[in-house]
């Protein structure tokens, strides 16, 4: 068993535009990259539970080329709406740091 | 074989640079020198105001590099999305910039503005012929929309710039642009395939952001028929993993970019290294779209902001959040009435740092807070005068509202300085995220020469 935060070489999150948050994980190999990816615990279902989003909202993409996993998600409300907490998105990764991954 | 190679100074103009990355490139011999001038990131304020998210100093510093070498070496010189925003004021800024430094520096060339402002009756017409379209779960557009708009603006493909270099012009300063757009610009026109000009335009479009480590740098950028090649000129490289992953980089997609007139494929990019610098990549597709669109981004008027912070150590109010924070919103709602200032006259957003500042609902530790929290009162008015007077309601709610066992009766929170109360300015709203169909990609894009 492994967290996110003790594997990943990067997890990181930003807009998408101001309507919707996009999350990466980047792993360090290729090796590690294909055993998170055979893991099958990154996905949408996960993405959609760790941001109460509906699992059909989330655009989940591995891309092996850059060793990463990316989630596209609505954001909660638009960026710099009323009520907004990160104008910029770039704080909405930590619910995937503990994320434990059966290594 | 075809090539032509672009030099990137910057992620954002006034953002800075080394000036001797840029000395570099133009030793490296460049045929064009962009740079991107904006971002929705920092947040509508910027488009709906029509200010500039940069200081003037830092875009003026920017700008007056680039201007001295375009004309020292004969180069294209091609900013996109100017001013931050894109929107008229923003362009005029920028424009006005470039006149002045060209007579400090005694320069001159033929310059052309591009605007990308959208009448209210432009859209309108697009709205009622069927041409409006919204883009992912955004609604359908409403006339209503449109009319409460401060600002919208179109994001300009490569074809205006194209045009605006075919009749002449050395300096193209565009309005909201897609970020690629000047660059693919420069590579079509330099009969290199459309594949291969966005994919150069997306890794120009952030200066140096394909290069590790991350730094303020300038970005060489080879565009051949068969692939692309990416150069930081410091001391940083772009390698295969690096420029592999930019394509992550504020994108819902890693592999599938939709533009103006099509989708650019990067699902079968191969990355390569060719030094220790640079990286060649090859493989990138593209797709023409059956009809051509123009994304329309729109800022709307909300009100005015006034904020103010406060924290609290007390155990007791800590353990009792929900409920103190729930008794404090009604009484500011309370004594707002007695002002005659009506609950919709306002909005106040308590942010909870140390509890939820961050995430908000979607925070996932609900457990105990820590031995200190921070509140950032948040109040958007109708006015200046509404938004000043409810937070100042709330500020004296926050440290003076009772709460079951309150020991520390003469304040609850400790307030770091006075005044208390910060006026914050104008609020705004992105109202858009659609796209318009037109015919002809330069017909909602009017292209102005000046010899300056």
């Amino acid at each position: 068993m492994a967290l996110i935060r003790d594997i990943a070489q990067v997890c990181k999150s930003k807009n998408a535009g101001p309507f919707e948050l996009t999350i990466d994980v980047v792993f360090a190999d290729d090796a590690t990259f294909e055993r998170v990816r055979a893991s099958g615990v990154l996905g949408p279902a996960l993405f959609a539970r760790l941001y109460g989003v509906a699992e059909a909202d989330v655009l989940f993409t591995p891309y092996p080329a850059g060793r990463a996993f990316k989630a596209t998600l609505p954001r909660l409300v638009p960026a710099g709406e009323i009520g907004d907490t990160d104008v910029y998105g770039a704080q909405q990764h930590a619910p995937l740091l503990e994320v434990d991954i059966p290594l | 074989m075809r090539e032509t190679r672009m030099v990137s100074v910057s992620g954002i103009l006034g953002y800075g640079y080394p000036e001797a990355a840029l000395q570099a490139a133009l030793a490296r011999g460049v045929d064009m020198l962009g740079c991107d001038g904006g971002s929705s990131d920092p947040g509508p304020y910027y488009l709906g105001s029509g200010k500039p998210f940069v200081s003037l100093r830092a875009m003026k510093r920017d700008l007056r590099l680039m201007l001295r070498a375009a004309v020292a070496h004969r180069l294209p010189m091609l900013i996109g999305t100017c001013g931050g925003a894109g929107g008229e004021p923003h362009l005029q800024l920028v424009a006005q910039m470039v006149r002045d430094i060209a007579r400090e520096e005694g320069l001159h060339f033929p310059m052309a503005l591009i605007h990308s402002e959208q009448p209210k009756a432009r859209v309108q017409e697009g709205l009622r012929e069927g041409r409006v379209h919204p883009l992912g779960r955004m609604p359908p557009l409403a006339e209503e929309t449109i009319e409460r708009a401060t600002r919208i603006v179109g994001l300009c493909g490569p074809e205006p710039y194209m045009r605006a270099l075919d009749e002449g012009a050395q300096v193209v300063l565009g309005g909201r642009s897609s970020d690629p757009a000047p660059f693919a610009a420069h590579a079509l026109r330099a009969q290199l395939p459309p594949a291969q000009a966005w994919y150069a335009g997306k890794m120009l479009e952030c200066g140096a952001a394909p290069a590790l480590p991350k730094g303020p740098d300038c970005l060489l950028v080879t565009v051949r028929e068969d692939g692309v090649v990416c150069e930081p000129m410091g001391e940083r490289a772009c390698t295969p993993l690096s420029v592999a992953n930019h394509s992550l980089h504020e994108n819902a997609s890693p592999i599938r970019h939709v533009e103006p007139g099509g989708v650019l494929d990067t699902s079968e990019c191969r990355f390569e290294a060719v030094s220790p610098k640079a990286t060649l990549v090859t493989g990138m597709r593209w797709h023409p779209a059956g009809t051509y669109t123009v994304k329309l981004e729109a800022a709307e008027r909300l009100g005015h902001r006034a904020v103010s912070f406060a924290g609290t150590r007390d155990p007791g109010l800590i353990g009792q959040l929900p409920g103190f924070l729930d008794r404090v919103r009604s009484l500011v709602a309370e004594k707002a009435r007695d002002l005659e200032i009506g609950p919709e006259a306002y909005r106040l957003t308590i942010h909870r740092y140390g509890l939820d500042g961050v995430m908000g609902a979607r925070e996932p530790l609900r457990g105990a807070p820590g031995h200190e929290i921070g509140f950032l009162i948040d109040v958007v008015g109708e006015d200046a005068e509404i938004a000043a007077a409810v937070i100042a309601l709330a500020r004296t709610s926050m440290l003076h509202c009772d709460f079951p066992g309150r020991l520390c009766k003469e304040g609850n929170m400790a307030i770091p300085f006075s005044p208390s109360d910060l006026m914050a300015g104008e609020v705004y709203r992105f109202s858009m995220a659609h796209v318009m169909e037109t015919a002809d990609p330069c017909a909602l894009f009017p292209i102005e020469h000046e010899r300056v």
